[in-house]
């Protein structure tokens, strides 16, 4: 066991490092349509670097880094105090998804203008009916002249009120639930689409519901087979909930931050829950280092995400309660970490995949 | 970065699971009392905890041959403390019996600790932290980075009787300037590790019995609520794994203190799952998960407790 950077590693660290400190600088609200634009030049400048996805290929505008590379960008990007990343649904939900099952003429002409922000994707996965239970959705694709008609509506869809092009699971075919699905992309702004934003509880429009009225897809926007849909979308949904949605740097920077926050108003009745949430953020951290040899399965990545929602919420509940009323610099982050044990498949649905696919549990 | 064991690591502890299995305490035939490596110790205490191995094996693997290191070589095996592991046939698993402790050792123990050739087990107190030490055939007593001699006294009860504890009074001086802090960092290191063996255990145990039990005409481990209550168990062993682990690799005493409170918190509720899923027959001296449950209420606070890793925690931030 060894938990040393090579000097390869080191190299990168310490030149991210450097252009963070002086690149930095506070944002408005993604949410809103300006903080939106001021998000969208922010991955735009990071891209000028080749820092936006720094894992992938040369060839889309990554550095080809390795996931340990990767793991410390991200530590290096939340200690910065960096903005969020309004690019994350394409990043880390659509993008590995295209290179697991994308076709080479999607990939060359999808990733590069992701990678730059000039396309902004939103997700489109549930429905009113279809929450937890994703594979009861309704919405449907119908045969068309050279593609597709999508009809229906989805709801939740994060950064849809703003975003460029959105990518979901339609109804194609015959068969149930998981069978006859297919993964299609689809532009927001098409004849056909109406988007209503939906505002949470911190006042914006975080997410939104999307109607489809006969909108277009042109095959060459079908992901994987027709047909395929859910095992496409499953095959890397481990991405949203372990490894790569919410990477252990966002929490490490947290706890320090909590850590220094205690320090300003120690509370000793306080003092364990400050304490265990910086151990809950080295353990995922150390836990995420151990997934490096040897990758998590579908079922492990649902043990990361009940663990770093959980951790997220203990985290910030502690700094309320620290802070008291008055949380300037803590309230989004405190709103947010309530969304955590929902989205991504909630903890509850979560649990049950633990009991009954890592313990064997009867179903 | 290589944050995962060998295959050796892998296969050590997968002999010593077999080998425990099979009732067997014996250790120095394995060999285990030449391990030294922060994290081959921690592969060989997650196991002894994974079977609830009782006696003062923290004490006379990591942390006496750590203590002697430095004291200099002696004719005995390893660090001149001559650790041998002797315990009695009955001894341990099955019985719930302490260590079966060779007969005799009192009266040659400090000769024989000076001399570095006595074998049996050490035990070891570390006032105030560690007051008391677990009962073994030799005793050393750590004050400051001083080492002496100790002998028992008083016999206190632990809340498991697995665990027979002693007050000690000091002997001669054997060494001043041991390395007390690192030994004692072995100790809290090697009992986490004991304690995510157990809990481990605690949790495999429990998930045949939902399994297998029936009630409603279904198994109760169809039931959501108890699924949820193991799933919670499992969370929290798997994401206290790697903080022993990462403990073992930099052996800062923050990282052993991360370690000792997040796997006392992750077996303690591996326990009381497991007490609450078993229902009335695990709150018996017939089944076996007592042994198991209370070792791990004894281990959560030797070593220092919860709260005194957390402060040392804090204190390194």
């Amino acid at each position: 066991m060894d938990l040393s950077l090579d000097a390869g590693t080191l190299s990168f660290q310490a030149e991210v490092r450097a252009w963070l400190a002086s690149h930095v600088r506070p944002l408005s609200s993604m949410d809103t349509a300006g903080g939106f634009e001021e998000h969208r030049s922010w991955e735009r400048l990071l891209a000028s670097e080749r820092l936006s996805v720094v894992s992938w290929p040369a060839e889309f505008g990554g550095r080809e880094a390795s996931l340990l590379q990767w793991l410390v960008f991200e530590e290096e990007y939340h200690a910065s105090g960096a903005p969020g990343r309004v690019s994350q649904n394409g990043i880390f939900l659509l993008a590995p998804t295209l290179f697991a099952h994308g076709t080479d003429e999607q990939r060359a002409r999808i990733l590069p203008s992701m990678a730059r922000a000039d396309v902004v994707w939103a997700q489109a996965w549930s429905e009113p009916e279809a929450g937890s239970d994703l594979a009861s959705l309704r919405s449907t694709a119908v045969r068309s002249d050279g593609g597709w008609l999508l009809r229906g509506q989805k709801t939740w869809s994060s950064r849809a009120a703003f975003a460029d092009r959105a990518f979901g699971l339609f109804r194609t075919g015959p068969g149930e639930r998981h069978r006859g699905l297919t993964y299609l992309l689809f532009d927001l702004r098409a004849p056909g689409v109406t988007v209503r934003p939906i505002t949470q509880l911190d006042g914006e429009p975080g997410f939104a519901e999307i109607f489809l009225d006969d909108v277009f897809v042109p095959d060459h926007d079908v992901v994987g087979e027709v047909g395929d849909g859910w095992r496409v979308a499953m095959s890397t949904a481990g991405n949203e909930r372990g490894l790569t949605l919410r990477s252990p740097g966002r929490f490490t920077a947290a706890a320090s931050r909590l850590v220094e926050l205690y320090r300003k108003n120690p509370d000793p009745a306080l003092r364990d829950r400050v304490v265990d949430a910086w151990i809950g953020a080295q353990a995922y951290r150390l836990h995420t280092f151990g997934a490096l040899a040897q990758p998590l399965s579908g079922p492990a990545a649902s043990v990361t995400k009940v663990f770093w929602s959980e951790l997220d919420v203990a985290l910030h509940e502690t700094a309320m309660d620290l802070l008291g009323e008055v949380a300037p610099g803590w309230r989004d982050g405190w709103l947010f970490s309530l969304s955590g044990p929902i989205y991504a498949g909630t903890n509850e649905i979560q649990r049950n995949v633990i009991a009954e696919r890592l313990l064997g549990l009867p179903r | 970065m290589m944050f995962t064991l060998s295959s050796e690591q892998t296969d050590l502890g997968g002999v010593l699971h077999g080998f425990l299995g099979a009732g067997r305490t014996d250790l120095a035939s394995l060999g285990v009392d030449e391990v030294s490596d922060p994290v081959d110790l921690v592969v060989v205490f997650e196991e002894l905890g994974h079977h609830a191995v009782a006696g003062p094996w923290v004490e006379s693997l990591a942390v006496v041959p750590a203590l002697r290191a430095e004291v200099g070589p002696g004719p005995g095996a390893g660090a001149g403390v001559g650790v041998r592991a002797e315990t009695g046939a009955g001894a341990g698993a099955e019985t719930g019996a302490g260590p079966g402790v060779g007969a005799g050792a009192g009266a040659g123990a400090g000769a024989g600790a000076g001399a570095g050739e006595a074998s049996g087990t050490w035990s070891v107190a570390f006032p105030p932290l560690l007051p008391h030490a677990v009962e073994a055939d030799h005793y050393l007593l750590v004050e400051g980075d001083t080492l002496r001699e100790a002998t028992p006294t008083t016999e206190l009860p632990s809340i498991d009787p697995a665990r027979r504890l002693h007050e000690l009074s000091a002997g001669q001086v054997l060494a001043t300037d041991v390395p007390a802090a690192r030994a004692f960092d072995l100790g809290v290191l090697t009992t986490s590790a004991q304690l995510l063996g157990l809990g481990r255990a605690m949790l495999e145990m429990t998930t045949e019995h939902a399994k297998a039990r029936a009630q409603f005409g279904k198994p109760i481990g169809q039931f959501q609520a108890v699924k949820h209550h193991l799933a919670n168990v499992l969370i929290g062993l798997e994401m206290a794994r790697p903080l022993v682990f990462g403990a073992a690799v930099t052996l800062s005493s923050r990282d052993v203190s991360a370690a000792k409170v997040a796997t006392s918190d992750a077996a303690w509720q591996a326990a009381r799952t497991a007490l609450q899923v078993h229902g009335a027959i695990g709150y018996t001296a017939e089944h076996d998960l007592g042994r198991f449950l209370l070792q791990t209420r004894a281990l959560r606070t030797a070593w220092g407790s919860p709260s005194m890793h957390r402060a040392r925690v804090l204190e390194a931030l």
